[in-house]
């Protein structure tokens, strides 16, 4: 047994460099392991977190063999990803940001694909008495009452939506009433309920948080409220490296009949109600 | 931009600085006790030292907002969403990295040197402090991990202070919004301001540790 070669510091040596070995390879081997199928969809956090993604994607890839990075980004971040070729299809809800993203000719297609709605909430007692009121009106009166106002403060699709609505009330927002919180909309949520403060939020994010907070819905319904989601492929011609092919099939494929109607479906089993209303079968 | 951005260093120094602080006091006199006492549940207690020393800071930070929700044990308190809560979570995320190095450090010291401290007719107190003054290299390393652990990092920060503008913003926080925001330059100066301030801090630091360093250099000779 003295000499028996399992034992021998030689094969140790080898078994610990090809653990090693193994290892390097398996971190590296991944990260740079590229092939032609993979695609990148730069998407903003509330799409992402609504789940649908979940549903539609792995069934994207199964039809069209592409293999789909999906990166949850701010829809700021998300058009600059675009803009740098850092991605190849965006899905985003910021309608005047896109057109000008498209006019700069960073975008190739632009769709609608579905719409949900933003929402006002504020808690239960509502102290700035804004049920009822339209969402300028609402917004007037908190400023007027100075209640607390969580303002995502993130360039995100929602807090474009949020200073659309300020300025059209004419307002600059300002004072130790108007938190600026820079996080995602299930974080702003939880501010707001702690903090017993107002905040415009998606109904997707909504839905999906009420039962734990304490907020209540106290303003819907507003034109003005409608989030429009948009699909967009960066243009190939300003990164020759994107996957311009795959990007224009998963448009084909988001807005083809069979998934839209299956955006109409999504939510409706867990929440009672569709959280996203599909756009791209309208004439 | 320049006031906003004065805030936010402010600001981070203070919770970061504060939590060191705390995590020192509370954690040197434990690292002490882990070397040099003998008491039973010395051994879990120590394991339970070093495990802390990699504890993830968003686990830190979710467990302390979870505590400190108004639906939590410790919300009446009304600390979630402020700099004290972040401080709470830095202390817990510094301290065992105080203790863990304290300990490793003064048990690295001669073990001649109490001995010969008694033999000259120091107290137990004296012997004591004879003991972490030998050590005082690595009580400056737990310092330097300790504060460069809790100013960069940005779990716990975000879950518990909630990155709000002007009250709870700290760098780490402001360069992941910056990133999320697309403004990558705005993000690279934060980051860039963020390493100055560990690298000045550190460089003082390692001077003063530096200085007390006696042994001779390492000459190499073939």
């Amino acid at each position: 047994m003295a000499h028996c070669f399992l034992w021998s510091k030689n094969f140790r040596n080898l078994l610990v460099a090809a653990v090693v070995g193994l290892y390097l390879g398996g971190i590296f081997g991944c990260g740079s392991h590229t092939d032609q199928a993979a695609l990148i969809l730069a998407t903003t956090t509330s799409t992402y977190d609504s789940g649908l993604l979940d549903v539609l994607v792995p069934k994207f890839e199964k039809s069209s063999g592409y293999r789909v990075k999906v990166i949850a980004v701010g829809t700021g971040e998300a058009l600059r990803m675009g803009q740098q070729g850092d991605a190849d299809v965006l899905l985003v809800h910021a309608p005047e940001a896109e057109e000008r993203f498209m006019a700069e000719g960073f975008g190739k297609t632009r769709k609608p694909v579905m719409h949900n709605d933003f929402v006002l909430l504020g808690p239960p007692t509502d102290p700035a008495g804004i049920k009822g009121e339209d969402a300028v009106g609402a917004i007037k009166k908190i400023a007027a009452a100075q209640s607390p106002f969580i303002s995502r403060g993130d360039n995100s699709g929602t807090h474009k939506k949020e200073l659309s609505l300020w300025a059209a009330a004419g307002i600059k927002p300002k004072g130790t009433w108007y938190i600026e919180a820079g996080q995602g909309m299930g974080e702003c949520l939880r501010i707001a309920h702690e903090k017993n403060a107002y905040l415009l939020a998606d109904r997707g994010t909504w839905l999906a948080f009420r039962k734990q907070f304490s907020l209540k819905l106290l303003v819907e319904g507003d034109p003005k409220l409608l989030n429009p989601y948009h699909v967009i492929t960066v243009n190939p011609e300003v990164h020759p490296h994107v996957n311009g092919q795959g990007a224009e099939e998963f448009v084909q494929f988001i807005t083809s009949p069979p998934i839209q109607q299956m955006i109409r479906q999504f939510g409706q089993a867990e929440y009672g109600e569709s959280l996203f209303i599909p756009d791209a079968l309208q004439p | 931009m320049k006031t906003e951005l004065l805030e936010i260093v402010g600001l981070t120094l203070s919770v970061s600085g504060m939590a060191t602080l705390i995590a020192l006091a509370l954690g040197l006199p434990l690292g002490v006790l882990l070397a040099l006492g003998r008491f039973p549940g010395r051994g879990l207690l120590a394991a339970m030292v070093n495990t802390g020393m990699g504890l993830p800071p968003v686990v830190v930070g979710l467990v302390v907002a979870m505590l400190l929700w108004r639906s939590g044990p410790l919300g009446q308190w009304g600390l979630i969403y402020t700099p004290a809560a972040m401080v709470i979570a830095q202390v817990i995320i510094a301290l065992p990295m105080v203790a863990g190095v304290s300990m490793a450090g003064i048990q690295q010291v001669d073990p001649m040197i109490p001995l010969q401290a008694r033999a000259l007719g120091a107290s137990g107190w004296q012997t004591l402090w004879t003991l972490v003054k030998e050590a005082r290299l690595s009580m400056l390393a737990a310092v330097m991990a300790a504060f460069g652990s809790v100013i960069s990092e940005v779990g716990a920060v975000l879950m518990v202070g909630g990155n709000l503008k002007g009250q709870t913003r700290v760098l780490t926080t402001a360069i992941l919004q910056e990133t999320r925001m697309g403004r990558f330059e705005t993000a690279l100066t934060l980051a860039y301001v963020l390493l100055m301030f560990t690298f000045t801090i550190n460089f003082f630091l390692t001077r003063l540790q530096q200085k007390g360093v006696r042994a001779a250099p390492l000459r190499w000779r073939r």
